[in-house]
């Protein structure tokens, strides 16, 4: 009980209390850092916008997960098939990886114009990454004792991948959407900053530059709020599904 | 029929060209229907690579490997292998694991969906036959190291192979649990009429079980003696004890002594 849920509040709590007392102290002006007071009292004016805005980054950002575990699953099934084509494909993936998203998104909008599609393919692209690779790690790293059990019986590779390489890949696969629903969320943010007409990213832009500062924090403390939950849910779908992993640790 | 499986001038190499490493050198053996065959040697002399050349997973360099007369050219499915760990996959309960061989291996694959009750009852009274009733449900960390390895033997055996290849499958357990071991897989072996081959370092569990005994060199491995083991089946654990037990033990020792 107090590890689980007293802890981390406490802790918040604690967070935000000195935020507070060190803004007061040394009367930080309002538009370096407002004080944490300002920022909910903002946040609470501008409630109504803010939900609005939230909602699209939400569904961009879930659109975009949504494609990238879809896509990553299937192409790491694809490159942990064979060494061979792990060694083809893994070049071009960490350089297509290394390219800043950012410097991407006015491609994106060149090609289908201001609007959500490319905060959804931004997401995509910056968070299928991490699945690949460990949906690949998880079937390229099957134990060759246990490939010759199977080979040994007649098994074609197909029957190694299915009842072996891939539910074992599980929980590398679910332990990776962890870190891509994170990576989703900010690449859906970067592309509502870099041009768009809706999302908390084009709101906060619009807030700067009013000189709005409460409620550019505001917006940051309701991305933070939303990445705590999307990293929760994965978090629990994972432990969900690869309960055998979690062995040994007690619930 | 004398020969079931028959070596005949076998050597074996990982890799090719100048970098192969021989592994096997002109092994020739045979072994009869329902025998007990082990292997022993120094660590490193091609025991495991006679495995693999058996069940077909690795192709011989040079010579002839034959199973019932035939030619061996890919992986022969009446084998059933087990190794030092126990390799049992740990999202599937006990039973479920050994019933793996089953949705692979034909004709018992595609029937699986339709007679998986029958299945399952059969893989319950092999893991019955090894004091592992009850234990179905439980997944396999939830075994111990002699229990899973049991478990493991029930995976080889599960879809009836006449061939059960054994690669140092007590390695990795304590001496109690080890002879434990070797009175469960001595009364499957008599029960099932199973051909067996057993790759160990371990010389009493060699005579213990094995009608015949074969030892080789160190890399690269080649066939020094067979030798039959004099003590009447089946044996009790008492066996070890006895003179001329140790005797043929002793003699197995000073071949592979002498190579080092």
């Amino acid at each position: 009980m107090w590890t689980r849920t007293l802890a981390p509040a406490a802790f918040t709590l604690a967070l935000f209390l000195a935020w507070e007392a060190l803004c007061r102290a040394l009367r930080i002006p309002l538009t370096i850092l407002p004080s944490p007071s300002l920022v909910f009292s903002a946040l609470w004016e501008y409630r109504a916008p803010i939900a609005a805005n939230a909602v699209v980054t939400l569904w961009t950002t879930l659109a975009g997960f949504a494609l990238a575990t879809v896509f990553g699953l299937l192409l790491g099934i694809v490159v942990g098939w064979h060494r061979a084509l792990y060694a083809a494909f893994y070049p071009v993936m960490v350089g297509f990886n290394s390219v800043p998203k950012v410097a991407v998104v006015p491609v994106l909008i060149l090609w289908f114009g201001l609007g959500e599609v490319p905060a959804v393919i931004t997401a995509f692209l910056i968070s299928f990454f991490p699945i690949v690779v460990n949906v690949a790690t998880g079937l390229a790293t099957v134990e060759p004792e246990l490939e010759d059990v199977l080979r040994a019986l007649g098994a074609s590779k197909l029957d190694v991948v299915r009842k072996v390489g891939i539910p074992r890949s599980m929980p590398y696969f679910f332990g990776s959407l962890k870190v891509a629903v994170t990576l989703a969320f900010v690449g859906a943010v970067v592309s509502e900053t870099v041009g768009a007409n809706r999302g908390l990213g084009k709101l906060m832009l619009d807030a700067q530059a009013s000189f709005q500062v409460p409620i550019v924090f505001a917006g940051l403390l309701v991305l933070a709020f939303l990445g705590i939950v999307l990293y929760g849910a994965t978090a629990a779908v994972e432990v969900r599904f690869t309960r055998w992993a979690f062995r040994g640790q007690a619930t | 029929m004398r020969d079931f499986v028959r070596l005949e001038g076998v050597s074996m190499a990982y890799g090719r060209g100048a970098g192969a490493l021989k592994a096997v050198d002109g092994v020739t053996l045979s072994i009869a229907r329902g025998e007990f065959a082990a292997v022993v040697g120094p660590s490193g002399c091609g025991k495991s690579s006679l495995m693999k050349l058996i069940s077909g997973l690795h192709p011989a360099a040079a010579g002839t490997v034959a199973v019932e007369g035939q030619p061996v050219r890919g992986p022969l499915k009446c084998v059933g292998m087990a190794f030092q760990h126990s390799n049992l996959l740990p999202w599937r309960s006990t039973l479920r694991n050994v019933l793996l061989p089953l949705e692979i291996v034909q004709p018992y694959r595609s029937a699986f969906s339709k007679e998986k009750r029958a299945f399952e009852n059969k893989a319950q009274a092999l893991l019955r036959s090894v004091g592992l009733e009850g234990f179905g449900e439980k997944y396999p960390w939830e075994l111990s190291g002699g229990m899973q390895q049991r478990a493991s033997i029930c995976r080889a055996l599960i879809h009836e192979p006449e061939i059960l290849l054994l690669d140092e499958p007590f390695g990795a357990l304590d001496a109690f649990t080890r002879e434990e071991l070797w009175c469960a897989l001595r009364d499957l072996q008599a029960a099932r009429k199973v051909t067996v081959l057993l790759v160990t370092h371990d010389l009493r569990e060699a005579v213990f079980l094995a009608d015949t005994v074969y030892v080789m060199s160190g890399r690269p491995g080649r066939l020094l003696r067979r030798c039959e083991v004099p003590l009447p089946r089946p044996r009790d654990l008492e066996v070890t004890y006895t003179e001329a037990f140790q005797a043929v033990v002793h003699e197995l020792r000073t071949l592979i002594g002498g190579l080092h």
